[in-house]
């Protein structure tokens, strides 16, 4: 479904991503772990089209489709979904008109017919469920004032609405307590499909505790170090990310 | 200032003809008020850049013009039309002005509660002397401001509602001027008298369009009086056509405890200029100014508002935001002043500007003056474009880069929006707001 071939990056100049090699299959979870500052969140905001990011050599294939080539709204269109580690406020727009318009476009780029406000409500009520939101969320400008929790879970409540082919979850376990945890990866949880693949991009192993992967990779200084499958995230947590830091410097 | 300028020629030929007209003679006893404007206009002559408060806005185009007094000459077909800027009569009573000139036929002013009164200023000199004279012209000075002095100058027609004390209405009072030129370069000068007594409740909106578009001038005054403990949401709505020119002041005096809140929207007109002025005359008075432009092409809107904190005790609020598109250009001057003895006076201001294109300037500034000591006054003003972050997140979701700004764009304007209480006048200015947005983006 995702293939990465060889990507570098560039932001402002230098290089974050020196050659990325990943490729993930329908129905697949795979963890993207790393100590901060090596270039997840980057891979991340480039698989979902953030401007500022200069890829140098490379290329993402979603599908078949060259997903570079396309615009943000496009690969949300075509089933890519970023969970925001930091979402933005917005404010003035209600968080039921935005996901609303958005399933919309989805459904219209899709051939499907759009949903009028009744027939969303009763979705969307269904998909709040999943990570026990509180309806009154829906009636408030987009995170404007959440709490990091509340936060969180609108991220995995969105992309239960849109049902994206690939979601891509970055940082999703990051600020939220053990209770807030548990019920955002039993969101995360029953999204998994056989049709669908989940990327989540994670700094510790507990979240790996709830939403077990098929596979874990590690990066560090913008590139894939090893890979192996989810006992291997149990190792990480054990021995931390030096030892293959080392691995890596003894190697250059 | 007082320089010669085919305006000010035209003007004065105009005044000599209103001289001899019936409508002049009819309110004889008015002859020394106009009188007198008309000199203030001859010594003020036309403002020009050089003017401190007229630095950002050149009104060479108005005073190199020569615009005449119009005709009452309203077009039966243009009925229709006129719905576009009307509310329906189960929403509210409504006076229509077609070129400044009251007409009782297409106007549905139902009863008033007891003792209420809307009807036109014109038949008011006639019928109410005896609340209008006290209070006309009392509170906007033609001295200072030559449009003002104009509009006295030629005062002759507009609205006038009086509310006795403790009235509460249930419909909104709707002022509607409409412009039709017929091709010929007008000028109105409408003249509004609303005298609310203590403890009543009410909302008002003036409302000024153009019916065919043209080049006309839109010259009103509104003098506007609060009794102690009344509420006033007073909404202006201004809707003129692409090459007009739209001139207005709002003069409010307040008594005690009482709460006036204006909402002053500005989307149509070539040329525009708002002063609205407050004066918050005794302890526990209260008001709110919310504002907001939308301006594109070559469009220039300027709001100078002024609230004057004459009495201890009083409360002032202020937002006044604009979206800017294409090379169209605003002013936002916001003056408060804190009177010597006016302590434990609370004011906050607050203007925002989006700007949708490189081209786009703004003007803004705070003229604060504090002359009490124990006061707490904050301001701040911001000017910038759609936030990329924003932008990013929204088409991620899917929703287009047009749409997205759309949306973003609205959202901005929202907490104005929402501020408006009665809902029709939303629903207007959403249609306006929402079709220009998409429509700027698919050019």
């Amino acid at each position: 479904m995702l293939e990465i071939e060889n990507l570098h990056a560039k932001v402002e100049g230098s290089e974050i991503l020196h050659g990325i090699d990943l490729r993930i299959n329908a129905g697949e979870v795979h963890a993207i772990m790393g100590p901060n500052g090596s270039g997840k969140s980057t891979l991340a905001k480039i698989l979902a089209g953030r401007e500022g990011y200069d890829v140098t050599a490379g290329k993402v294939l979603f599908e078949g489709q060259d997903l570079l080539a396309m615009t943000p709204e496009d690969r949300a269109r075509a089933g890519v979904f970023l969970g925001f580690q930091y979402p933005v406020e917005i404010p003035g727009v209600s968080n039921m008109y935005f996901l609303k318009t958005a399933l919309n476009e989805i459904r219209k780029y899709r051939g499907l017919p759009e949903l009028d406000a009744m027939d969303f409500l009763v979705l969307a009520r269904e998909k709040m469920k999943l990570v026990d939101m509180d309806e009154d969320l829906m009636n408030r400008a987009v995170n404007e004032g959440f709490s990091g929790g509340e936060i969180k879970r609108n991220e995995v409540f969105q992309m239960a609405v849109l049902e994206p082919r690939l979601a891509v979850l970055d940082e999703t376990d990051s600020g939220l307590d053990i209770d807030a945890l548990k019920t955002v990866a039993r969101g995360i949880n029953a999204m998994r499909r056989d049709d669908r693949a989940m990327l989540l991009i994670t700094h510790y192993q507990r979240l790996l505790n709830h939403v077990v992967p098929d596979k874990v990779h590690v990066m560090i200084d913008g590139q894939v170090v090893r890979s192996g499958g989810k006992e291997f995230a149990l190792e990480l947590e054990e021995k931390g990310y030096g030892w293959l830091e080392e691995t890596e410097k003894a190697r250059a | 200032m007082t320089e010669t300028s085919a305006g000010r020629n035209t003007f004065l030929e105009e005044y000599s003809s209103f001289e001899k007209s019936d409508g002049f003679r009819r309110h004889a006893w008015l002859r020394p008020l106009r009188e007198a404007a008309l000199s203030s206009f001859k010594r003020l002559g036309f403002p020009t850049t050089r003017n401190e408060e007229w630095r950002h806005t050149n009104v060479a185009p108005i005073a190199n013009s020569s615009f005449r007094l119009p005709a009452f000459d309203f077009d039966r077909h243009k009925v229709p039309e006129l719905a576009n800027f009307t509310f329906s009569e189960t929403e509210c009573c409504q006076l229509i002005f077609i070129n400044g000139i009251f007409s009782q036929e297409l106007s549905s002013a139902k009863c008033l509660p007891r003792g209420g009164r809307m009807k036109s200023l014109a038949a008011a000199l006639e019928t109410e002397k005896e609340i209008v004279a006290p209070w006309l012209a009392s509170l906007a000075s033609h001295e200072h401001n030559a449009f003002t002095a104009l509009n006295t100058a030629f005062l002759s027609d507009g609205a006038f509602v009086y509310l006795p004390p403790g009235t509460v209405l249930s419909e909104v009072l709707h002022l509607v001027f409409v412009s039709t030129t017929n091709g010929h370069a007008i000028a109105c000068h409408p003249r509004n008298l609303i005298v609310i007594g203590d403890r009543c409740q009410a909302g008002i909106v003036e409302s000024y369009a153009g019916l065919d578009g043209g080049r006309y001038l839109t010259n009103a005054v509104t003098e506007i009086v609060l009794g102690s403990g009344a509420q006033l949401d007073h909404y202006k709505l201004q809707r003129e056509s692409e090459e007009a020119f739209h001139m207005a002041t709002l003069q409010v005096l307040q008594d005690r405890d009482s709460h006036f809140t204006s909402h002053s929207i500005s989307l149509g007109g070539t040329l525009t200029r708002n002063d609205a002025n407050v004066v918050m005359n005794a302890e526990g008075a209260e008001c709110h100014l919310n504002g907001l432009y939308a301006t594109r092409g070559r469009q220039h809107i300027d709001n100078h508002t002024c609230i004057d904190h004459a009495r201890p005790h009083c409360d002032s609020r202020e937002l006044y935001k604009g979206i800017l598109d294409d090379r169209s250009s605003a002013v936002f001057n916001g003056r408060i002043i804190v009177r010597k003895d006016a302590q434990k006076s609370n004011a906050k201001q607050t203007n925002r500007n989006l700007l949708l294109s490189e081209e786009a300037v703004v003007n803004a500034k705070p003229q604060l003056e504090i002359f009490a000591d124990d006061v707490k006054c904050t301001h701040g003003a911001t000017i910038g474009h759609l936030d990329e972050e924003e932008l990013f997140y929204t088409r991620s979701r899917g929703i287009g880069l047009e749409a997205a700004r759309t949306l973003l764009t609205y959202a901005f304007a929202s907490d104005i929006l929402n501020s408006l209480k009665f809902k029709p006048i939303q629903c207007q200015i959403d249609l306006v707001l929402l079709s220009r947005l998409s429509r700027s983006r698919s050019s």
